[in-house]
């Protein structure tokens, strides 16, 4: 390896092996070139990210971003370390929650996702688990020793009876803090509409200090919005480059507009995080624009655009892509650690949809230990989706089950505004334990189908 | 110690009734009992099967054949299906052989220039496009010749990804393209068809320009709805000269699309 590499060259030999850098050719060639990859890596000083950028600064909107927006002043403390230096500080007691956020803004995403490369699973959940993000809407998501949820009630035509049935399945084991998240059948403003406001009655009528919201484009939410539409947070997926960002149809100025627009109605009780933004590994390869740079770098690349709109939940949708990019469980279960840790560096509130689909080889083994690693890892949310079937995506996520397992396990607690409606629902007891099925189950039962 | 029963129900499995989803599975503390557990495994154990089953081109040909459609078949250049797996690339160009057939086939100048290319590729489920792809057809051809639009022959793909439409559109010369390709079979529903419409399609496009219709096959999106709905899409894009983001599928809810009632279609001959 010669000490010429570009850091872009770099940092994708180094990257841990999975299928999507082998797709794109960008992957070492041998096991003994990546790890020489990483040992040149660990030499290379954080500084040297300030003056090379991966992708062209003059080209790429995203890479103006990292530059124009970076804080000089907080990245002081690290500014001597080397990329190896910094992941052994990061394991260290001085690199406590207070100086981790305060350092944030000082992070580039290139950074984040160099040092990630050197880090093995212990060391990304260990890291990880010392940062904190909290945001807040109607309620407040990612505070220690709680963990949310997002209630995804799809149903594949829509159904209002169907979509009401999950929801009331998943608000009984307690799913549903983080959001309740509805991805359309059919992307018509007329359908969203609908289902806007058929979630927004519920959560006002239950008094549910909880948010919603239909995943559809920006431009759809927009124009709900300006129809008058219930609208409580603005959801669009991100990725890492402009043109990624331009086979989405968007670009930072449009993501702007949109927020501002959600911005405007004001529903926030608690706070004004509105947006939700979805990632994953592979989405940039995908369109074919991810200009030789190794997915595991892009993917931290879009947290560059996340951060730039304070959202309230940025949830990095692993193993959805395909085995392509991240083709077995051991791909999944890093991938999904290494965004957890790397959004939560560069300040953002992460979730994962812990996922496969029917034709990655993976299973249920694979997503309880991803699982349970991000749960030691303090991650904020996960997916909540009746027996972890989502019958309109076509993909396994996390189930209600699954998410009542792990704080059965490891003791923690839904969003404190959310755990006391569960509490006055009798779906919870006062120490967030769920109750056996029956007590406040008629109530809420009756009325809903009722309406 | 007398044993008490571990599993409890859950008292909402009345709600069932209104969606196909594992709503009401009932927990033995907070997780799951193992009836339903196996489920789960059976489901998927069936949709990993139905990953691997190997696409009839024959018969989906015969069926289109019956329609009184011209059909061409041809491959992408994933050699197999695991090729095809993990090299999406593949799965979005027409292999050499079959490029070369295509554009032989478009230089004798016959049928090409048309309004509409429909294309049909097994995708991620074979069993999506042998159960809804020749009704879909038999529903949609019909309409499009009433609208006064002609029809490429009808292009069926082993192995494709969606882009491969583009290419084959390009080279027949038509001016729009529809793709009927198996969706990721999900545990529920290994059958489950995508609809995706480009307008001028050329390689090398991306997602914004086009327009989608999932989850088409019975107990989702009907073909009778989804038939409407491409419809409605394709009528406007080409009035509006482009399909993708910037065509917003705003269908009245009484819309009717063009040609005779719905139900009657099998009537058309």
């Amino acid at each position: 390896m010669e000490r010429t590499s570009s850091l872009r060259r770099l940092l994708a030999e180094a990257s841990p092996f999975r299928s999507g850098d082998a797709l794109a050719g960008v992957a070492a060639a041998s096991d003994e070139d990546r790890v020489l990859a990483q040992m040149e890596l660990a030499d290379t000083p954080l500084k040297r990210f300030l003056n090379e950028c991966v992708i062209p600064y003059e080209e790429d909107e995203i890479s103006r971003l990292i530059v124009d927006s970076h804080d000089f002043a907080a990245f002081g403390p690290i500014s001597s370390f080397t990329v190896g230096e910094f992941r052994d500080w990061l394991l260290t007691d001085a690199a406590g929650p207070e100086t981790l956020a305060a350092l944030a803004p000082g992070i580039t995403p290139e950074m984040a996702a160099a040092v990630s490369k050197l880090m093995r699973v212990q060391d990304l959940i260990l890291a990880a688990s010392k940062c904190r993000v909290v945001t807040v809407f109607r309620n407040t998501i990612g505070l220690p020793g709680r963990f949310s949820t997002r209630l995804q009630p799809n149903h594949p035509a829509d159904d209002p009876a169907g979509i009401l049935a999950s929801t009331i399945d998943g608000l009984f084991y307690g799913a549903g803090d983080a959001v309740i998240g509805i991805n359309p059948a059919t992307d018509s403003p007329e359908n969203c509409f609908r289902i806007l406001n058929l979630l927004d009655s519920l959560i006002s009528r239950y008094a549910i200090p909880t948010q919603s919201c239909v995943l559809t484009h920006v431009t759809n939410t927009m124009e709900l919005i300006r129809h008058g539409a219930p609208v409580d947070l603005c959801f669009q997926s991100i990725a890492g480059t402009e043109k990624a960002n331009a086979s989405f149809g968007i670009n930072l100025a449009l993501l702007e507009e949109a927020r501002e627009a959600t911005l405007s109605l004001k529903r926030g009780t608690v706070g004004d995080n509105v947006m939700y933004f979805e990632t994953g590994q592979g989405s940039a390869l995908s369109a074919n624009a991810h200009h030789d740079v190794d997915q595991q770098t892009l993917e931290c690349r879009s947290y560059a655009v996340a951060r730039r709109f304070a959202p309230l939940l940025v949830n990095t949708v692993v193993g959805f892509i395909g085995p392509e990019y991240l083709y077995n469980g051991k791909q999944i279960i890093r991938a999904g650690l290494e965004d957890h840790f790397c959004g939560k560096l560069l300040g953002l509130p992460m979730g994962v949809d812990i996922c496969y689909t029917n034709h990655a080889e993976a299973d249920q083994d694979d997503m309880d230990m991803l699982l349970t690693l991000l749960g030691a890892a303090g991650c904020n949310f996960i997916m909540g989706i009746p027996g972890a079937d989502d019958i309109m995506l076509h993909y396994q996520s996390t189930s209600f089950h699954d998410a009542a397992y792990l704080r059965k396990l490891l003791g923690l607690l839904p969003a404190p505004e959310f755990e006391a409606w569960l509490e006055k629902m009798r779906i919870h007891d006062a120490r967030g334990a769920l109750l056996s099925p029956g007590d406040g189950v008629q109530a809420l039962e009756m009325a809903i189908c009722g309406q | 110690m007398r044993a008490v029963k571990p599993t409890a129900e859950d008292p909402w499995k009345a709600l069932r009734l209104h969606t196909q989803a594992r709503i009401a599975l009932g927990r033995c503390g907070v997780s799951l009992p193992v009836a339903a557990w196996l489920e789960f495994r059976l489901a998927h154990a069936r949709a990993r099967d139905a990953v691997l089953t190997g696409f009839d081109k024959e018969f989906v040909r015969g069926e289109l054949e019956k329609q009184g459609l011209d059909v061409l078949t041809l491959k992408s250049a994933a050699l197999d299906r695991e090729e095809f797996l993990a090299r999406p690339d593949k799965g979005r160009r027409l292999s050499g052989a079959s490029a070369a057939a295509l554009r032989e086939y478009a230089d004798s100048g016959e049928k090409t220039g048309a309004d509409v290319c429909l294309v049909i590729s097994n995708g991620l489920s074979a069993r999506a496009i042998h159960d809804n792809a020749p009704p879909f057809a038999a529903a949609l051809t019909p309409r499009l010749a009433a609208a006064g639009l002609s029809l490429a022959p009808v292009v069926v793909v082993d192995n494709g990804r969606v882009a491969v439409a583009d290419e084959i559109t390009h080279m027949v010369r038509a001016r729009l393209s529809v793709i009927l390709i198996g969706e990721r079979p999900g545990l529920s529903s290994p059958d489950s068809m995508g609809v995706y419409m480009t307008f001028e399609p050329k390689p090398g496009c991306t997602d914004e320009t086009r327009n989608c219709i999932s989850n088409v096959r019975p107990g989702g999106l009907g073909i009778a709805e989804s038939v409407r709905k491409l419809c409605y899409l394709v009528q406007h894009a080409f009035s509006l000269g482009y399909s993708g983001i910037r065509l917003k599928d705003d269908m009245p809810a009484a819309w009717l699309p063009p040609g005779q009632p719905f139900d009657s279609h099998k009537t058309i001959e």
